[in-house]
């Protein structure tokens, strides 16, 4: 596998952002009118982690305009990779995990999906994409790393060594990836895209700044003055954030730091169907719960609001 | 085992399951002043019994943790030396400690099996001090060789680990179902130092791919104390991770 030149290229990502105005201003809209804002052959980032503040009605929102050619890129990826797999809307997977979790075992999607070369899955350790959206976030095009040398994942994700040119030591210089959008769930904003997370903060904000679009759902829009009383909670500056959508519960059936807890056994459903019926196990899915519910809210009720109300229950004991 | 391998005021990365087990054991015998580190960016964790995660991205794994500095500056920690020991699994392994959690046969890009890649195993075994692999010991995964090499142990032994820029750490044990293995100072290959009560030498050449070494001073595993079976029944009470 060779890396595209776009997704190193500093200046040409520099002058993108440089064009881009840096608003200041409101930027609630609605689901379908942010994930309008993805074309066919982009590249995406999607925030959260494994089943963590994954933005899933984001992606819902976007499957259902039925996109294609896309890459997308994220560290844990969960079943959210899976349902691009078979909506036919993805030509490559770039992660360092792919599954639902340990207790599920292998993704047989993954398998079926990449051993017949349907869907080509570049590799990373955690670290090195990590790394990839810092470089990114920082404007460089690399940044040097002690981390994949010796391995495998050197060879097949085509990056490269360099000379420290202090120490003349080895190192690997871990490429940046600029995507074209990122689609993330966060805790909080005001309606200028002010963004605060709580709890683990993943590499949203590496992701928000890598990016060339910036696309968020918040569980709750507060007024501007909270933002500005609590500074230091602020992750993401406004003026990077292109859309903002207002959606609590927004990456439920996962989890939200503090607010609600995953639901495995939801999880275990959607596996047993995929065991039983492979990818159409997915294609049932996706037409019940992605391309089924016109709104956030009837997709919302197809889980009910006692399923909703424990998750928000379990959620805080969690923490506290 | 896992857990006596871990001292007291030391770091630890530790994965979910049998590492996450390990440490929270070795945590409330000798080590209260062990210190976890999780891949989902959570820094000295204190898991709740009955609680445990299924997911080093969880709030279970983040409980009354002492920071939250997100997955690339956990693993950044790592790179500047920080962490004393890491653990992790791995489907397949050679005699030199190398883990294959992509692909088997086949070719990489179009393997018989994907397996779910590399997650934090490879920054974990290049970047921590002492890594210790905890696994299965099964004839299919001790393998003659490895069909990729996601996490590099020792390579093909010798100084090959250091020549391909790995300047720190290493594999130091690999603990099975059959016993507990370190490695030949010079050839780095892996070389059997005790075996867990009942088990034979003949039983772990039976279930191993590769010519098994067996140390000139082999020795046998203590068993679980009743108080360390106590400590990982009051933290697991449904079972979900000691069996």
């Amino acid at each position: 596998m060779t890396i595209s030149r776009c997704e190193y290229d500093f200046q040409a990502a520099r002058l993108r952002l440089e064009a881009k105005p840096k608003s200041a201003g409101e930027k609630l809209t609605t689901l379908d009118e942010a994930a309008a804002r993805v074309k066919d052959g982009d590249s995406l980032a999607f925030g959260g982690c494994l089943f963590s503040r994954t933005p899933l009605a984001l992606i819902r929102a976007l499957l259902r305009r039925r996109p294609t050619g896309l890459t997308i890129s994220r560290n844990l990826m969960c079943y959210e990779g899976e349902w691009c797999m078979v909506a036919g809307a993805v030509d490559k997977v770039v992660t360092s995990w792919m599954g639902i979790g340990l207790p599920w075992g292998l993704s047989k999607i993954v398998r079926e999906y990449v051993e017949s070369g349907r869907v080509p899955m570049e590799e990373w350790s955690h670290l090195a994409l990590g790394l990839r959206f810092r470089a990114a976030a920082m404007g460089v095009p690399f940044l040097p790393s002690l981390t994949m040398l010796g391995s495998g994942l050197v060879d097949v994700g085509g990056s490269k060594t360099i000379d420290c040119p202090y120490t003349g030591q080895k190192l690997l210089a871990v490429p940046a990836l600029f995507p074209d959008v990122a689609l993330l769930h966060v805790h909080r904003a005001d309606r200028f895209g002010n963004c605060q997370i709580d709890g683990y903060p993943h590499m949203d904000a590496d992701i928000a700044k890598a990016a060339a679009t910036v696309l968020v759902t918040a569980e709750e829009i507060v007024p501007e003055e909270e933002i500005r009383l609590h500074p230091d909670r602020t992750v993401i500056p406004g003026f990077i954030v292109d859309a903002l959508v207002h959606v609590p519960y927004g990456s439920y059936p996962h989890e939200c730091y503090g607010l609600y807890d995953a639901e495995p056994d939801h999880f275990s459903v959607y596996v047993d169907s995929i065991n039983q019926r492979g990818a159409a196990g997915v294609q049932d899915y996706l037409e019940r719960y992605v391309y089924g519910p016109a709104t956030h809210a009837d997709y919302l009720a197809l889980f009910g609001e006692a399923a909703l109300a424990d998750a928000r229950r379990r959620g805080r004991e969690l923490v506290t | 085992m896992g857990a006596r391998e871990l001292k007291d005021n030391t770091t630890v990365f530790a994965g979910v399951g049998a590492p996450m087990m390990a440490s929270g054991l070795a945590q409330r015998m000798h080590a209260p002043g062990l210190t976890m580190v999780i891949e989902g960016g959570i820094v000295g964790p204190k898991w709740k019994p009955g609680s445990l995660p299924i997911s080093t991205n969880e709030m279970r794994a983040a409980y009354r943790a002492q920071m939250l500095p997100g997955i690339t500056d956990a693993f950044l920690l790592a790179q500047r030396g920080f962490l004393d020991v890491g653990f992790i699994g791995g489907a397949q392994i050679d005699r030199y400690g190398n883990l294959n959690t992509s692909a088997i046969g086949g070719s990489y890009d179009r393997p018989k099996v994907r397996l779910p890649g590399s997650g934090g195993a490879n920054d974990i075994i290049s970047l921590c001090r002492a890594v210790i692999i905890l696994t299965a010991h099964e004839k299919r995964r001790f393998s003659e060789t490895v069909d990729f090499i996601t996490s590099p142990g020792w390579l093909i032994g010798g100084d090959s680990r250091r020549a391909s820029g790995l300047l720190f750490g290493g594999v130091s044990r690999v603990v099975t179902t059959l016993g507990l293995f370190g490695f030949e100072p010079e050839s780095r290959r892996m070389r059997l130092e005790a075996l867990h009560p009942g088990v034979s030498v003949d039983d772990v050449k039976a279930a191993t791919g590769f010519e098994v070494l067996v140390s000139d001073q082999l020795t046998a595993t203590k068993p679980p104390t009743d108080e360390e079976l106590g400590i990982l029944r009051m933290l697991d009470p449904a079972r979900q991770f000691i069996g």
